[in-house]
């Protein structure tokens, strides 16, 4: 996290791009910031291993790039593809309302 | 210059203030708006809310070289740039020099999702990268209300906004913040809570189908400011507010006068006429020749080389150059010669407060010296008088401040009797120096005009009634003759004059006969008396020769009786006898 950009935790080898990229913004390493990246972690972990991306947008350290995603609350996770755009706001402690916001099936054990 | 009238106001230091540029405005907040602290601007929809917003930046960057960033969250830069355009404001050029940044935030409920905990740290990176990126020292937010749709949790967003402000003020950056006016509340979710330094609301009214633009300073932290509604028109350079009610009466006058442009008219004012930088006001029914007294007053000041400025709210352009040519005006050289303007339009366009500042823009931007209204009543078109005035208060002060002379014509209300139309003049008479009255007089089976002096402050006038010529070689006026029915004029006046010719050689002719037959009778006289004195100088010469004779006899009796006595030797008796005859 603190090297910012591209953080990709998750699967990395494949060669094909993943299904998802998301893009996590955030301000500084708050509290919520890493509640929110720890939420998103666990949850792609838990329901799309393999197929997702994750890249970590530290905005005190890149203001300039607020504006291209139309950023205005932060923790906001960005789901870049598949399209269309979507955004979800907040520390992602809710996992089932990020799964809707994200459109991604639950998978359930 | 209006910066500088702003610190003038008062001795104590008032809090610093970022001058909008716009028109008015200053003049209101004493200087501009508190600089480096948030403004809030609220607004119905329409009221030019973000007009205000646009060109608060534009004129800081261009004239007070402060850039400023805007953000938007209704239009998108591209709508906001096409918008202005038409106002002169180039954004285009503008965000290409770095003087202003415009950025679109743009809030989709649909695409959003809400879990957990958040702030709205991204937008204030976002703004605070902006103003950096340009070094900004204005900001404008258009209109951050939108944020209540975009975002669920209005507890967070209130919270967040607070913050925001604060931010700003801490960021020292002059912003402005806008917000819809609904009904009772000065935005729609309250924003004023939050904003409480300045709060400026923008209004629009339609009052007898005619709109009006006020503003209203209603809330300035550590500063005066005007505190009345001030009509503001959306012009062809952007707004501008119509600031004056001069509280104090103290602007310099001149000794200089004017000609009116008929030398009848000059010499009933004194023989000079009026005073330059005084208001006139030209009053009569319908076809008593105001507009031609407004176009000749227009006229006088073309001819000597001033510029002057007439609007017209009931003919065009082209047709008072045609009818004033019929009375041997010829303006259009005057216009062609670029001494004069002529604007008209019709008094509904818009409402009264907005032709002031019409007039005040194009005032301003014309410089001239003389200014012609033709006519003001029609511009009080369904308002109640009340109102009127202070409005027209407002124009006539601030001709007055730039010395600018001014007539007015007044339509008044078809009746002919003195006292009626003076009542409906009281409205703005006493604003006005001299106030013509113009009178038709219906008598002998035709109508002629008649003009008198109703007041001219501060010179003599005449007190006679005259009659009002219009020929074609111009204006004239005449004396008019008071008969037994009251006032001639026209035809009664003409054979009135033929009357007092005739009356007049008459007498002439009696008292030549007079002095004739006084001549002849004295002439008679002397005659007389030079008879009687030939007769009296006759008569003494017949006494002196009567004494003459007698000495004579005398002398020859005296002498005989000497001889006589000599020879007998003296008697008595002769003695005696001689002595009876003497």
């Amino acid at each position: 996290m603190k090297d910012s950009k591209k953080t990709k935790p998750g699967k990395p080898g494949t060669a094909t791009a993943p299904a998802f990229q998301l893009r996590l913004y955030v301000a500084g390493k708050t509290e919520k910031s890493l509640t929110a990246l720890n939420n998103l972690k666990r949850i792609c972990e838990t329901h799309m291993a393999g197929q997702y991306r994750i890249e970590l947008i530290d905005l005190l350290l890149t203001p300039q790039l607020a504006a291209g995603d139309q950023i205005l609350a932060v923790p906001t996770l960005v789901r870049r593809l598949p399209e269309p755009i979507k955004k979800i706001i907040g520390d992602l402690s809710n996992e089932e309302r990020v799964l809707v916001g994200l459109d991604v099936q639950p998978l359930r054990d | 210059m209006r910066r500088k009238a702003s610190s003038a106001t008062d001795d104590h230091p008032s809090i610093p203030k970022a001058p909008t540029g716009i028109k008015g405005l200053d003049d209101i907040t004493g200087g501009g708006l508190p600089a480096g602290r948030p403004t809030l601007l609220s607004g119905t929809a329409g009221a030019g809310k973000t007009l205000f917003g646009t060109e608060f930046l534009v004129r800081g960057a261009l004239e007070f070289n402060e850039p400023g960033v805007f953000m938007m969250f209704e239009e998108n830069a591209d709508e906001l740039t096409a918008n202005v355009r038409s106002l002169g404001f180039d954004l285009k050029k503008l965000s290409a020099q770095k003087k202003i940044l415009l950025d679109h935030v743009r809030i989709e409920r649909s695409e959003i999702e809400e879990t957990g905990e958040y702030d709205l740290e991204g937008l204030f990176i976002r703004l605070g990268h902006a103003i950096d990126s340009i070094g900004a020292k204005r900001v404008v937010l258009d209109t951050i209300e939108a944020l209540f749709a975009g975002l669920p949790d209005h507890a967070i967003l209130r919270a967040e906004l607070r913050r925001l402000f604060r931010w700003l003020k801490d960021r020292g950056v002059t912003a402005l913040i806008t917000g819809e006016k609904v009904d009772a509340s000065i935005t729609r979710f309250g924003l004023e809570e939050y904003v409480a330094d300045c709060v400026i609301t923008l209004d629009h009214r339609v009052d007898g189908q005619i709109s009006t633009r006020r503003l209203r300073v209603v809330k300035y932290r550590g500063s005066s400011h005007g505190t009345n509604e001030y009509p503001f028109l959306i012009g062809e350079s952007g707004i501008s507010v119509l600031p004056i009610t001069s509280l104090k009466l103290e602007h310099r006058v001149s000794r200089e006068r004017l000609s009116t442009g008929i030398p009848a008219l000059d010499e009933m004012l004194g023989g000079q006429g009026i005073f330059r930088g005084s208001s006139m006001l030209v009053s009569g029914s319908p076809g008593t020749g105001k507009s031609s007294i407004g176009a000749s007053f227009v006229d006088a000041a073309c001819q000597r080389g001033e510029k002057a400025l007439l609007f017209a709210y009931e003919e065009s352009a082209d047709q008072i150059i045609r009818n004033m040519g019929s009375i041997g005006m010829d303006l259009e050289k005057w216009i062609k010669k670029g001494l004069l303007q002529i604007h008209s339009s019709r008094p509904t366009l818009q409402g009264l407060e907005q032709h002031l500042v019409m007039m005040h823009d194009t005032v301003t931007a014309f410089q001239p010296s003389v200014v012609a209204v033709d006519p003001i009543s029609n511009l009080t078109l369904d308002r109640d008088e009340t109102a009127v005035k202070p409005t027209l208060m407002r124009l006539i002060d601030f001709l007055k401040e730039q010395k600018i002379t001014a007539v007015f014509t007044s339509l008044t209300h078809g009746t002919t009797s003195v006292s009626a139309s003076e009542d409906s003049e009281v409205g703005v008479s006493s604003l006005m120096d001299v106030w013509l009255l113009l009178r038709n007089h219906e008598h002998n089976g035709e109508r002629n005009r008649t003009l008198y002096v109703l007041k001219a402050r501060g010179m003599s006038h005449s007190n006679q009634v005259r009659e009002f010529i219009l020929a074609d070689s111009g204006i004239d006026l005449v004396d008019v003759y008071l008969g037994a029915n009251g006032v001639l004029t026209g035809t009664s006046r003409v054979t009135q004059e033929a009357r007092e010719q005739a009356t007049l050689q008459m007498d002439r002719q009696d008292y030549e006969r007079k002095m004739r037959r006084f001549a002849a009778t004295r002439e008679a006289i002397e005659l007389q008396i030079s008879l009687l004195k030939s007769q009296a100088e006759a008569e003494l010469a017949e006494m002196d020769f009567a004494v003459a004779q007698e000495s004579a006899r005398e002398d020859a009796a005296k002498s005989n009786f000497d001889t006589l006595s000599k020879r007998r030797g003296g008697n008595k008796a002769g003695n005696g006898r001689n002595n009876e005859k003497a």
